[in-house]
């Protein structure tokens, strides 16, 4: 496992242009998810389009790895139903608990599908995963409001 | 240069050894975390399990005496270590527990109907001072006690540099002061905090003083007596000691005043259904048959380190210290959180690389082998003080050597390029 196949390209890319990292008005939900071990922060706002998600905004500060999953996150989601951009996150979770096993489907993860490497270092898990976590938060209190 | 040559001694510690990432020698550079053992501990533990294991204090039989006297006699090597006496030595399974050891000691104090005129004794009259530099496990304690029993929470502020801003101590320390607890050396900033300026202004208000010394006493001579303080505490783990063990040393004559943390067997004088009396110190702090391999272990470890010499090691760790202070800070971008020079201070280096996180840099080191710590270090209000949000770490012990101090500066070179930063 090379350095060059954790951090690709896309991944140093979105940490130099992180997207839809502006903080977003009006929003229906807001959340701030943190990593006790590493400070890492990211707050994270979701509206809604009817049974979409209309939009994500967040703000954060962290590692390369935690602000490129985050930017490649909001994108995906973005316009998904609830229940597909849930579904997504649930095979991003499967990508990054498989140790570094399988590589991800590109048709459906797209650019998430470049953090496939996180997964063979158990350390940054927690950082590809935190702001999805954060999105899922915010969709299943969505969801329930 | 220093009295030993820390190359040579390198074979004493197996894991030094180590193959790791892309087949690069380990470079262990996570000291201030946990340190590495010599055979000479671990040996030492199985001896004890292998030839005298028993519970101490307890057996009448020749391998509880044994096993008493190997236990005992970590006791006395302990203490002698810190110039203290053997009875004001407690053996807890970490600096955390005794530092907790203390903070419930003035709880128990506070709660007992008897603790009224105890110097263990706070309420809602007395102050606890605190540092922003405190590491969680000298933080937490001190500020859950203030907000159980309303005494008010004080704390020195910390200076750009990392080191604590004195200038108001006569009005932070003053005469409602029950306690001072303060770190001896900043595990994030390596500053070494002037502590007997502190503990004589504590000792003119009456305060009891608490020295958080986990990354002191590992690194350089401790004097209890000299430092003029009333509590000290560290963990063995960081002294080439195995895990599971730390020590309390307190002045007697507040020990016997404390009340104990945890109750049960081994500490008591007597004991009815209702009621108990409790024995002495340090066995009144000793509750349940101890972690006495792993005190054993410790002994060990202070043969170790004495044989090297205290002296000697802090003059290594300076010269380590002076050469990544130069070689870092030659690095643009690159900002050393904490003293920028080698005065005063351990060898312990926080730094922060513009454009890039000290995961990721953290990340590049371990690629090559050299093993830091990132993060906030367990010290949230100082990174806060300091206005970061996490940085990487190095901190050196006596088996480190300038070709690693060289190898971590080329390193970060090659993150910088790595990043393109
Ligand atoms: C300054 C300081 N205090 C306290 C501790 C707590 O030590 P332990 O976790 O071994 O109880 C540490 C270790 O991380 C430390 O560096």
């Amino acid at each position: 496992m090379s350095l060059e196949s954790l951090y690709q390209e896309i991944i140093l890319d979105h940490y130099k242009n992180p997207h839809h990292k502006e903080l977003h008005a009006p929003y229906a939900i807001e959340v701030h998810h943190n990593n006790p071990s590493c400070g890492d922060e990211v707050t994270l706002r979701l509206s809604l389009n009817g049974d979409s998600i209309g939009q994500v905004s967040w703000s954060g500060v962290g590692c390369s790895i935690s602000q490129a999953s985050t930017s490649i996150m909001s994108d995906l989601v973005t316009g998904k139903t609830m229940s597909e951009a849930l579904e997504l996150e649930r095979i991003f979770l499967e990508l990054m608990q498989s140790k570094g096993n399988f590589s991800g489907d590109v048709e459906v993860l797209e650019d998430a599908v470049a953090l496939s490497g996180v997964a063979k270092y158990p350390a940054r898990v927690k950082c590809a995963l935190l702001g999805w976590m954060a999105f899922r938060d915010a969709a299943l209190r969505a969801g329930s409001s | 240069m220093a009295g030993f040559d820390s190359a040579s001694l390198r074979g004493d510690f197996p894991i030094l050894d180590r193959v790791v990432r892309n087949g690069n020698r380990l470079v262990y550079l996570d000291n201030g975390a946990t340190s590495q053992k010599p055979r000479s501990v671990v040996d030492a533990e199985r001896e004890f399990y292998f030839h005298h294991n028993a519970a101490v204090h307890r057996g009448a039989h020749l391998l509880a005496e044994e096993a008493t006297d190997a236990f005992e006699g970590a006791r006395t090597k302990v203490a002698s270590h810190v110039n203290a006496k053997s009875e004001e030595i407690i053996f807890t399974k970490s600096a955390t527990e005794a530092l907790n050891m203390v903070a419930y000691g003035f709880l128990n104090a506070t709660l007992d109907k008897s603790g009224v005129g105890s110097p263990f004794h706070i309420d809602k009259s007395k102050n606890i001072v605190v540092s922003e530099l405190e590491h969680h496990a000298n933080l937490l304690p001190w500020q859950q006690l203030a907000a159980r029993t309303g005494a008010q929470l004080r704390w020195f502020p910390v200076d750009p540099e990392g080191r604590l801003d004195l200038t108001n101590i006569e009005s932070i320390i003053d005469a409602q002061t029950a306690v001072v607890a303060l770190t001896h050396q900043s595990n994030v900033t390596g500053a070494i905090t002037d502590v007997p300026l502190i503990s004589n202004r504590a000792r003119q208000v009456g305060a009891i003083f608490v020295l958080d010394a986990c990354q002191s006493v590992p690194h350089m001579k401790v004097d209890v007596q000299a430092l003029n303080i009333d509590f000290l505490a560290y963990s063995g783990h960081k002294a080439l000691g195995p895990t599971g063990v730390g020590v309390l040393w307190g002045r007697y004559e507040l020990l016997e005043q404390m009340p104990p943390m945890l109750t049960g067997g081994s500490m008591i004088e007597s004991a009815t259904i209702t009621s108990a009396t409790f024995a002495s110190p340090p066995k009144r702090f000793e509750a349940g048959v101890p972690n006495m391999a792993q005190a054993v272990g410790l002994g060990a470890a202070i043969d170790y380190l004495n044989n090297v010499g205290m002296g000697a090691i802090a003059e290594h760790e300076s010269e380590l210290t002076s050469r990544a202070l130069a070689g870092l800070g030659a690095i643009s971008g690159l900002t050393i959180i904490g003293p920028t020079n080698n005065h005063a201070r351990g060898g312990v280096l926080s730094f922060t690389v513009e454009g890039i996180h000290p995961h990721d840099l953290g990340q590049v080191l371990d690629d090559k082998g050299i093993a830091v710590r990132t993060g906030h270090h367990c010290a949230w209000p100082l990174m806060q003080a300091l206005k970061v949000n996490a940085t990487t770490r190095a901190s050196f012990y006596l088996y480190n050597t300038e070709d690693e101090v060289d190898q971590l500066v080329a390193a970060v070179i090659d993150a910088k390029r790595f990043f393109k930063v």
